[in-house]
């Protein structure tokens, strides 16, 4: 029974995990692809145009893996989590068939548009082709976290008498306050990924001395987007959500923080390993009273610790907890200091010739996968031992009939599947960016033949 | 309401098998008839920018399932693990046969994602056709609303069947025949010259067989569940049904002759449409019947979310779906017209 528990819970952790990794990219992408469609609009330079059509080429291999993984997850809510959707499908199941048919239609609508319609339509309905798609990009991780959100704070519903829930406020639902804080923290991410990606491959077309004009305009979008949301990413979202976790998970927040007793001042802890055991944090690194400032405005409030609650209510996994918020934490704070510097350079006129700088923002690159990764894996984990917070255990959710055994094999399948994803991925990607937005020598070739 | 969330999954179900079905059609087809690599190139072009939206009604199918009646998801979705784990595994490594071919110019590259899209279309028909095999069929359901189906067990419908049997084999065989000719339909709509022809050709030698396995299917069905007339007989009207399933059978083969390719895809949609309706219709209250106990069946009475939860839905979804029909309509128009060969591939 446990075992077959665990499989489910690794099952929908690891597909999920790394479908997350394509959509934070599209959604990341898709509003500085419709800047630089404004911008060759507007400035009628050509180069914007291409700017544009490099990245949609991104864009595309990126959507489609997106695509490809994100079907699974769907029908993971029925194949593993059967009794969750038995008792919950009356509520979450609204926000998944609307993300179905307002999103995802008109995303599949303006994609092949998009990529492939360029010649077809006019500057203005290719314009439009692409701002829609970010539309429907960006309402798809609405309704997503509104799902998600329901299970961290439920609000809206009522129990029927067969046991499920239904939803008694469309829009209660719909407006869960933890809904918007986090649907703004993520949306916020997912930008940071899409500024370091560009201004990334930006440093290194200039390190790599091609492209280097295309490298400037990368950079100079993508600084100037990093940092308002590197900022927007601390400041008010995560410092808003992270009130509310407190108010409405507070022993989730002491895990987070590895908080094992009760302090008044309470102290912040920058480094240390949680040690279970001896209820304490080893070797930590602290900073006095900020802990109590941060949640509560006042260096002199009391944060409650996790002796103050039931170990029945505890997370499941704190130190990995622990680990997730301070890994996503920290990666937060460099971002700010990256893009802070990279602007000032910007400012100065000094960026592209400042080499240790194109090297640092170059190497920042894979980060911002990580420390999303890491906070949705905080907000994951953090909700243990809960399904539903409050309402349902995790414990209770799982599909009784899918055995471990079955469990295994089909995660061992997509084991080695996304693998295959991920190499073509990466291979395809790395080539696009070696051919770079010139004109396609493909196009050159075709048209030497038709000479 | 309940009697109207029922028809709209099987709206939803039928929509998806008419859209995406051409397109698994072509896949099935597309080693076949398309030989060389401008030709595969043509194949999948008259796919590309719509079959990604054709998938989305599966999603926006099991998003509306899932939000009407939760405890059918719930328990079919798991009873069914491994045949829906194949089907996702399949549908990755077909979307990414159609997306990735034309992006290396090589014939190791692209005999690769040529054997991704194909093969998986020819699995996904039979895997389709007999998912809908099983729901006809029933499973053996539990007290507590739960099953849960092996691959395959001794190939009888028994109070014991596994995903695979006879009958479920045959469900699988319609549907690979009729999706393949629904495809051929399509390429000979959409290409011009050898393609055109071939697929032409296909369709009109699939002809007989599809007559074939769609009275083969009716015999079973009757044989293994003949209470299943029960809705045609106290509502009369729906013999209507297969009247009409039989007249799409004879246009199909009167334009197929005269090489009438729009009427000849509009009669395969027509027949999907129909066949579909017909199990729906002789289904209906149940959604999943029991295979040891007719009162375990899941029915739209036992399944079904609350009724606030119903009627809010319906103006969301009809919201929702009347702006998605619009996006359709305008997505068609826009690539309507047959395929050429001077546009670059995707």
């Amino acid at each position: 029974m446990e075992s077959a528990l665990l499989i489910h819970r690794l099952h929908f952790a690891f597909t999920v995990t790394f479908h997350y990794l394509f959509p934070q990219l599209t959604m990341g992408l898709a509003p500085l692809i419709v800047v630089f469609k404004t911008m060759a609009m507007r400035t009628g330079n050509e180069n914007y145009n291409r700017a544009a059509r490099f990245w949609a080429k991104i864009f595309g291999i990126n959507f489609l893996m997106g695509v490809v993984t994100g079907i699974p997850m769907e029908f993971q809510f029925g194949t593993n989590w059967a009794q969750f959707s038995r008792v919950t499908g009356g509520v979450i199941g609204q926000p998944l068939v609307m993300e179905g048919v307002f999103a995802f239609f008109l995303e599949s609508a303006f994609l092949g548009l998009f990529l492939y319609g360029e010649k077809r339509i006019s500057a203005k309905a290719h314009w439009w082709s692409a701002f829609l798609l970010f539309l429907g990009s960006w309402l798809s991780g609405y309704f997503i976290i509104v799902t998600d959100a329901w299970m961290q704070h439920p609000v809206a519903y009522e129990r029927l008498a067969n046991g499920g829930f239904q939803v008694n406020s469309f829009w209660g639902l719909l407006l869960n306050p933890w809904a918007i804080l986090q649907y703004a923290h993520n949306m916020s991410g997912a930008m940071i990924t899409g500024v370091f990606v560009m201004s990334g491959v930006g440093a290194y077309y200039i390190l790599e001395g091609k492209f280097q004009e295309y490298g400037r305009i990368f950079l100079r979008v993508g600084v100037i987007a990093g940092v308002i949301f590197c900022v927007l990413q601390i400041f008010p979202t995560g410092d808003l959500h992270g009130k509310y976790t407190a108010k409405y998970q507070p022993v989730t927040t002491a895990a987070m923080e590895g908080l094992f007793k009760s302090e008044t001042g309470a102290a912040i802890v920058i480094l240390g390993q949680p040690d279970e055991e001896h209820q304490r944090i080893d070797n930590p690194l602290v900073v006095n009273k900020v802990l109590s400032f941060l949640i509560y405005g006042t260096t002199a409030a009391e944060v409650k610790g996790l002796n103050e609650y039931p170990k029945d209510v505890w997370p499941t996994n704190i130190p990995l907890l622990y680990y997730s918020y301070h890994i996503m934490a920290g990666l937060g704070t460099i971002f700010v200091g990256v893009m802070l510097i990279a602007v000032l350079l910007l400012w100065r006129k000094k960026l592209y010739q400042s080499r240790w700088m194109l090297w640092i923002i170059m190497l920042c690159l894979p980060l911002p996968y990580i420390a999303n990764t890491a906070g949705w894996m905080t907000a994951e984990i953090g909700r243990q031992p809960w399904l539903v917070y409050g309402l349902m255990r995790t414990t209770e959710g799982y599909s009784k009939t899918v055995h471990a055994g079955n469990g295994l094999f089909t995660l061992i399948g997509f084991m080695g599947l996304y693998t295959v994803l991920a190499i073509l991925f990466l291979y395809l990607v790395h080539r696009e960016i070696g051919h770079g937005p010139e004109p396609e020598p493909e196009n050159v070739h075709t048209l030497a033949k038709a000479a | 309401m309940l009697l109207v969330w029922f028809w709209l999954v099987a709206i939803m179900i039928t929509g998806y098998v008419l859209l995406d079905g051409f397109d698994l059609g072509a896949g099935v087809l597309h080693l076949l008839i398309a030989k060389t690599d401008q030709e595969r190139r043509t194949v999948l072009r008259t796919i590309g920018p719509v079959w990604d939206g054709n998938e989305v009604w599966l999603i926006a199918g099991g998003g509306t399932l899932y939000f009407a009646f939760p405890w059918l998801y719930a328990s079919a979705f798991s009873g069914f693990y491994l045949p829906l784990m194949i089907v996702l595994w399949l549908l990755i490594l077909r979307g990414i046969g159609i997306e990735l071919r034309g992006h290396i110019d090589s014939p190791v590259w692209r005999g690769f994602f040529d054997g991704c899209f194909a093969i998986p279309s020819i699995l996904l028909t039979i895997f389709f056709g007999a998912a809908l095999g099983n729901v006809i069929r029933g499973v053996p359901l539990q007290k507590d609303g739960y099953f849960f189906l092996s691959l395959w067990t001794n190939w009888r419908v028994g109070p014991e069947p596994g995903i695979l049997d006879w009958y479920t084999v045959i469900a699988g065989v319609v549907a690979l025949i009729a999706l393949t000719i629904h495809g051929a339909h399509y390429i000979a709509l959409k290409t011009s010259g050898d393609l055109s022809l071939r697929a032409r050709r296909i369709a009109g030698l699939l002809w007989p067989a599809l007559l074939l396995v769609t009275l083969l299917s009716l015999w079973a069905t009757l044989s293994i569940h003949p209470n299943l007339l029960d809705n045609y007989k106290s509502h009369v009207f729906l013999f209507a049904i297969p009247v009409g399933v039989a007249a799409s059978l004879l246009a199909m083969f009167l334009f197929q002759r005269r090489s009438k390719d729009k009427a000849a895809f509009l009669s395969s949609s027509i027949y999907l449409i129909f066949m579909l309706v017909g199990a729906a219709a002789a289904v209906y209250p149940n959604l999943l019947v029991s295979t040891t106990d007719p009162s375990l069946n899941i029915t739209v009475y036992n399944a079904a979310t609350g009724p606030h939860s119903l009627s809010v839905g319906l103006v969301f979804w009809g919201f929702g779906m009347a702006l998605a029909i619009g996006y359709f309509v305008f997505v068609y128009r826009m690539f309507r017209g047959k395929v050429s060969d001077g546009e670059s591939a995707h």
